[in-house]
Parts: C-alpha cells; structure tokens; sequence
C-alpha cells in the first residue's frame, strides 16, 4: 500500500478528485433503475429465455411463426399488470418453464458460482501478477559498479541518453 | 465418384499414418545418434514427401464430393441431405462445408494445404520443419480416421432406394457471406495447427533461441487474420439473415470461435516479449497449445451436442473422438513441456510493473481472463447440470455482466501500452504521454453526457460511455505514436508529414501495422457501443398504413408474393421518409423465403446502413389477426462502424506481414551536445518494436 499511496500523492490533486467522482458516479449509476411497467416489461423480458427451443432471449425471438413467445409475452403482461414484483413474476415463470427459463443464473445456491467465478479469477490472477512482478522488480540482479565517470562526462552522457530515448521512442 | 472418394481417403490416411510413424522413428533416431542401414535422413525425406502426397489425396475426395453435389449424385447420403437439383451452382460448392462430413473433408483439406507449403519450405530449417511436419500428420491422422470410420462422407443412402431428388441446404446457409463464412473460419481454427506444430516440435527438439517464434510468425498472423474475418462474417450473417436485429447472440458456438482468437491475441503479443527480452517463453508455449486445443474444443462444442446452439445442424456423435483427441493432444503437451521445461527458462525478468513489458503480460491475462469467462460461461450449463440436475442457462444478460467489464478495461490496456517505455516507464515521461490523451477521455466524456447519454439509467448506456471516452483516448495515444515517430523522420529526411508516416509505417511495418489494427478494434468498439442504444418497433402494415422509428416514416407500398424453383417468398416494399422527404430511390424490401424442397421459412432482412445508424427491417409473417404482414423494424446505431473496424483490422494485419524496409541509414545532423554528436553519428534503423 505504501507504493500505491507514494504514487498517488505524486498525482496531481484534481485528478485524483476526478477519478473519486467517477467512482461515485458509477456506483449512482447502479443503484438506479426504470421502474415503470413498459421498463419492467422490457427488463424481465430479457431476464428469461424463449421456451420454443430457439435458444433466444423471450423478447428477441421473433422467429416465424413461435408458438411460445407471444404466449409467454401475454402472462408476462399480466403478470406486471396484477402489481406482482419482479421477483415474484419471475418465480412464477420458474415454477412453470423450470430454471431453464431464466436467461442468467439466479444469485442463489450453485448458480451464485456462475456469477463469483469470473470475477475471483481475475482478482487472483491480477493480483498475483501485480504481486509477482513487484517481487521481480525488487530482486532484480545488482549491476557491476562501473569506472568512475567524472560530472562533466556523466552529464554528456546523461544528455545523450535522453536524446536517444526521445529520438527513438517513436521508431 | 464416391468409390473413388472413399479410395482416396483411405489413400490420405495411409500416407499420413507413414508420415506419422516413419517421420517419428527418423526424428527419434537423429535424436539419439543410432546408425541405420537407411539413413535416419532419408526417412524423414520419405516422411515429408508421403505428407506431400497426403495432400493430393485429400484433395482428391474433397474433389469427388463437390464433383458429386454438382452432378446431383443422390446415391451419396451426404449429397441428399445437403443438396438438390435447383440449389445454385454457389450453395452446391457450399454445400461442401453445410454437413458435418464434408465440413471434416474441408479441415482435413485446409490441414492438407498448409502442411503442404510448409513441407515446401522445410529448406528454411530441415530438422524443424520436420518435427513440425510430423507432428501435422499426427493431427491428420486422426482427422482422416474419423472421416474413414466414423463419419464417412461418401456413404451410400439409407435403404439404398437412390431418390429423385435431394433434401437440400439448409436455408438459413443459403446467403452468399455462407459460402465464404466457414471456410475463412476454418482456415483460422485449422491454422493455429501451424504454430501448435512448430512450439511443439521446437520443445521436444529443444530449440535454441527464437527461430521457430520467427518462422512461425507470418503463419500466426495469417491465421490470426483469417479467424477474425471468419468470426465478422458470421456476425454479419447473423445480422442479415436471422433477422433478430442483433449481429451477436451468445450462442455458445460464436463464443467458442472467440476463444482461440482471444489466446491467439495474446500470443501475437506476447511472443515479442520472448523475440526481444528473451522472457515468457513457458507462457507462449502453453498460449499456442491453448490455442490448438481450444480450436478443437470449438468444434468439438459445434458437434456434440454438449451445449444447446443454433448450429444444431452440424450436431452428431462423433463428440467423444474429439474429447479423446483433446487429451491425448493435453497429455503429448504436458508430457514434452515437463520433460524440457528447463529448456524454457527466461533470460530476463520484468523490472517495473509501469514498463512496456507489464503491459504485455497483463494484456495477455486480461485476453485470458475474457476468455475464462468465456469458457466458464459455455461450460457453466454441463457444470451445473452434473452438480444440480437441472441446466442453467447463461445467456447474454450473463455475459454482458460479466465479459463487458472485462471488455472495456482490455481496450483502457489497449491504449496505455504504447505509452510505456520497454523496461521502466519514468513518471516524467508518463504524465508526458498520458497527458493527451487524459484530456480526450475527459472530454469525451464531457460531450456526450452534455449530448444527452445518462449512463445512470442503464448499465449499457455507462458502457457505452466509457466505450467512447476509451476509445478517443486510445486514438489520441496512438495518433500521437504515429505523429512523434513521423516528426523525427521528417526532421531527419526533410519529407512531409504524411510521406515520413508512410515511411514510419514502412520501416517497422510489424509495429505499426499492428497499432493500425489496434485502431480497428477501437472503431469495432465503438460499434458495439452503440448497441445499448438500439430501439425497435413492429406492427402489421397493409397498402398505405404508416409506420414512426426514430425521424424515419416508413410508407407500406404493397405486399407481393413470387416463385422460383428453389422457394416462394413473401415480401413488402416500403418507402422510407426523413423529416417528409424521401431518402431512398428504391424501396426497402423485407422478405420471406419459404423454400419448396423442405418448407422451412426464412427471412431476409432489408438494411438501409448508414454511419450513424442502420435501418433494419424485418418481414415477421402475417398476423393472425387480420392477416396483414408484420413488419418489424429496428434503428442500430454505429453498427456499420463494426465492418469498417474489420476492415481496419485486415488492413492492419497485411500491413503487419509487409516485410519492413530493410534498415536504411539516416544521418542525423544535430546540434548539442556538438562535441559527441558530431563524432559518432546517431544512427536510426527500421526494424524492432
């Protein structure tokens, strides 16, 4: 933590401020949503499944002809319209299609791995790799002391290191 | 024809098997110095040139199978199921890759071609290309053994009554971009068999230096290419022909297409490490044989049914084959890799985590983990039915959640890698490089929250913000690469600007091709972002009635119905209207196809494309109701923005396989520091990242 805190103080202070609002935002942004019933209608019906075997999601299967689709679009419409919640609409439509219905899996049970697995990968993997390369960067092998250079000489050379890095920079 | 077919299978086989077998003895005798009365030497020649003549016979049955479905030789199973006699001379090539044998004969075919032009050019390095070449006979091995005893193309009809007419292709491959979707795919999956072959023959021969990363190079890239072509075509299929307003759906066969594209991603990068730091070495060998192996998972995910899919039609039984190949290939990898695992120990380690080197490797764990995810979600369904007992589904919801994320920070790395210096990146040079394009993102940002985007009210909508502020930021960094390395060049040769960039371009053709491809796939994300705002409307249109989407008014002009001999179809011409103008000369005409052979309906979608968005029109049927057709219309924005990026992409990539000039001499005439300069000339060369 001390590297990051180092780093960060010698970020310019508005910016750090920026990336704090940005932050803030995008929790806002989350904890928001439509609640009207068109919203609703369009939200759960993309959280289930076309059960006509088309393997698409019920409001974009749109195959000729789909014996299920405008069936299930009808009970979803009821359903919305007799005040029940989301939870509960989507419980009902469990109970009659099985699981298989829902387009994600639930965050309960088994299925909560579905979710958590992706997300804990990368956080190890990411944070084992961030870990590991500090660990490299810290033991890197000690190079020989060179011959003296006096200051004139290591300000020549000093300059011409940085020519040579910002002239081939862009190569 | 077919006995002729078979013949020649059996004929590829054979002289695969010897090539497997006497190529393998020969390389084993080389290897430990035992003196034969036929030289080791020889065999291998023998090895090589039976590999040859493998190809030819390949090509033989897959001849006779086309040569089949143009003669409509309907005692061939195969032809009856695929074919029929008013199916156009296009869909008949076609079919070649519509059924799960002739698309095998095709893999068998594109592994043939490859090992062909590789044994050509076994001068490059004999023992190398040998062990590589055997190798490639041992995949085609079991390729043929699978054409020859599991699922034979040139079987004869069920109950041997030869019928007077065929079943015909399915209709949803009858579209032109399906005659040169699959093969392209192909030549992508089959492809990585190259480099898989060559980082597998290099570690059991311990290979000194990078060589085989060299020689393999154009192959990877090459591929690389086609694959992504494959997978844009598809998208672009989906989008015209299965009229769902949609290029992508998840479908866990699209996902496995992706999986070694996104390995195969991280190897091109990651293989310049090793090329110039001599690091990552244990890492590109498991990235190649990941990537081989995930090729085959995806057609092993196309055929065994293991997943439900749209492919269904190339579903069948021979899935174990492919799970046994998988491991057997698994086992030969880990086996060799542990065998000769000190022979791949790096030189260098990484000494900054802000260095151009951790941009690579967290690159390549980012492309991983997507592709983790990807796996994950495919597989998740078998997982959980095995754990619970009843599947379930994952679909876009899932991977949007999960992959998006995941997405958007791979394009932020997109960007920050060019920015960093090789070994250690200072904060001086940083704030330098990130300054600019710090000040796109914000002010991108800043415009389009200004233009009305409320990325609080939809997850999508704050994606797609950060699409487009990423995405100007990422063009920002490496416009300025391109500009900062075309200013030295024009300082130096006194050119213009945009003659030093084509000279910039031309002597590291490898470096900025690939930023050239990097922009593609900034315009290909800018594409997608527009997906959160797509709208659709639909309603049944008789003669004159009106319909409203975004500032259009379409006009119904009427609905027609025609024949042919391969389908009757059904369609509605509408007038489009912008602000009471007409924009189109020609009417828009969704339609659907029902064809004759098998009654199966399709749709053919009409699209007005434009920069801004498509107009995309969907012919859905006719409604219960009253009868009259319903028409579905949909308003993508900045889809036409994801072919373009393709097109980007390929640009970049011939670009990237142009040899770059070689190193030309370019005396700097500078001033300070006089006293150094002026002695020892600074001297700037092509080549290198």
């Amino acid at each position: 933590m001390a590297f990051w805190g180092t780093r960060l103080k010698l970020l310019p202070r508005g910016l750090v401020r920026m990336v704090q609002l940005v932050l803030i935002a995008a929790v806002v942004c989350f904890s928001l949503g439509a609640t009207d019933a068109a919203g609703r209608f369009d939200d759960l019906g993309h959280k289930m499944m076309c059960q006509c075997g088309c393997g698409q999601v019920l409001l974009e299967c749109n195959h000729v002809g789909c014996p299920v689709s405008g069936g299930m679009r009808d009970e979803l419409t009821t359903a919305i319209a007799s005040g029940q919640n989301d939870s509960l609409i989507l419980q009902s439509f469990v109970q009659k299609y099985g699981a298989v219905v829902l387009a994600a899996p639930t965050t309960q049970g088994f299925d909560l791995v579905a979710w958590i697995m992706p997300f804990a990968v990368s956080i190890v993997a990411l944070g084992g790799t961030i870990m590991l390369v500090r660990h490299w960067a810290k033991n890197q092998p000690k190079l020989a002391a060179s011959t003296p250079v006096s200051p004139a000489q290591a300000r020549v050379e000093d300059a011409m290191r940085e020519r040579i890095r910002r002239e081939t920079e862009g190569l | 024809m077919a006995a002729f077919g078979s013949f020649a299978l059996l004929i590829g086989l054979m002289l695969a098997a010897y090539n497997l077998v006497v190529g393998a003895t020969a390389l084993r005798l080389i290897a430990v110095g035992r003196k034969t009365a036929f030289s080791p030497e020889r065999m291998a020649e023998t090895a090589r040139r039976a590999g040859i003549a493998g190809f030819v016979a390949v090509t033989a049955a897959a001849f006779a199978l086309v040569w089949s479905v143009f003669h409509n030789d309907f005692s061939i199973e195969y032809i009856v199921e695929h074919s029929n006699r008013a199916l156009p001379a296009p869909y008949k090539f076609a079919a070649l890759w519509s059924g799960q044998e002739g698309s095998l004969i095709l893999w068998a075919w594109l592994l043939g071609a490859y090992g062909f032009v590789l044994r050509l050019r076994h001068k490059i390095d004999v023992k190398l290309h040998a062990y590589a070449g055997t190798i490639l006979a041992g995949v085609q091995v079991f390729f043929l053994l699978l054409l020859t005893f599991a699922t034979h193309p040139f079987a004869g009809v069920r109950g041997g009554v030869v019928p007077e007419d065929g079943n015909g292709l399915n209709p949803l491959l009858q579209y032109p971009e399906m005659v040169i979707h699959p093969p392209m795919l192909y030549l992508g999956y089959v492809g990585f068999t190259i480099p898989f072959a060559f980082a597998l023959g290099a570690l059991m021969m311990r290979y000194p230096g990078e060589k085989w990363i060299h020689i393999t190079r154009r192959w990877t890239i090459v591929t690389w290419m086609f694959l992504s072509i494959g997978i844009s075509l598809g998208m672009h299929w989906a989008y015209a022909v299965l009229g769902w307003g949609g290029y992508w759906g998840w479908d866990p066969v699209e996902i496995a297409s992706v999986m070694p594209w996104l390995t195969g991603t991280a190897f091109l990068h990651s293989v310049m490490m090793q090329e110039k730091r001599g690091m990552m070495k244990s890492w590109n060998v498991w990235l190649i044989f990941t990537t081989f192996m995930l090729s085959i998972l995806g057609t092993l995910l196309t055929r065994a049914g293991l997943v439900s899919s749209v492919h269904a039609f190339a579903q069948s039984s021979i899935g174990d084959w492919f799970v046994w190949f998988l491991v057997l290939v698994m086992a030969v990898c880990l086996f060799t890799y542990i065998l000769q695992r000190d022979h791949l120990k790096s030189e260098h380690r990484i000494e900054s985590l802000v260095s151009r080197e951790s941009s690579f490797l967290f690159n390549n764990l980012v492309l991983l983990l997507v592709c983790f995810a990807f796996l994950w979600g495919t597989l998740f369904p078998v997982i959980s039915e095995y754990v619970q007992g009843t599947k379930t589904t994952l679909s876009g919801a899932y991977y949007v959640h999960v992959a998006v994320p995941i997405g958007v920070f791979l394009l932020l790395l997109t960007g920050i890698g060019p920015l960093l210096a090789w070994r250690s990146s200072s904060l001086k040079s940083m704030r330098r490089n990130f300054l600019l394009p710090g000040i796109a993102f914000v002010v991108t940002a800043a415009a389009c929250l200004a233009a009305g985007l409320k990325p609080w009210a939809d997850e999508g909508v704050f994606y797609s913000l950060m699409t487009f502020s990423l995405a100007a930021a990422v063009t920002t960094a490496i416009s300025s690469e391109f500009l900062r390395g075309a200013g030295v060049l024009r300082r130096q040769t006194g050119k213009n600007l945009l003659a030093s960039m084509v000279l910039l371009v031309r002597r590291n053709t490898r470096r900025y091709g690939g930023y050239i491809v990097h922009l593609g796939l900034v315009i290909i994300f800018i594409g997608f972002a527009g997906y959160a705002f797509n709208r659709s409307a639909e309603m049944p249109m008789g003669p004159g009635d009106k319909m409203q989407i975004g500032p259009y008014t379409l006009v119904n002009l009427g609905n027609t119905q025609e024949s042919n001999a391969n389908y009757d179809s059904e369609f509605s011409q509408l007038d489009v209207y912008e602000n009471g103008k007409k924009i189109l000369d020609q009417p828009m005409a969704p339609e659907k196809r029902v064809y004759l052979v098998n009654g199966v309906p399709q749709t053919m979608v009409a699209n007005h494309s434009t920069l801004r968005w498509d107009l995309y029109l969907v012919y859905e049927g006719r409604s219960s109701d009253n009868g009259l057709p319903i028409i579905k219309a949909f308003l993508n924005p900045l889809v036409a923005w994801i072919w373009i990026g393709v097109a980007w992409v390929v640009f970049g990539t011939l670009v990237a396989l142009v040899p770059s000039l070689s190193p030309s001499r370019a005396t700097v005439t500078a001033a300070a520091p006089a006293a150094v300069i002026t002695r020892r000339p600074a001297v700037v060369t092509g080549g290198g990242d």
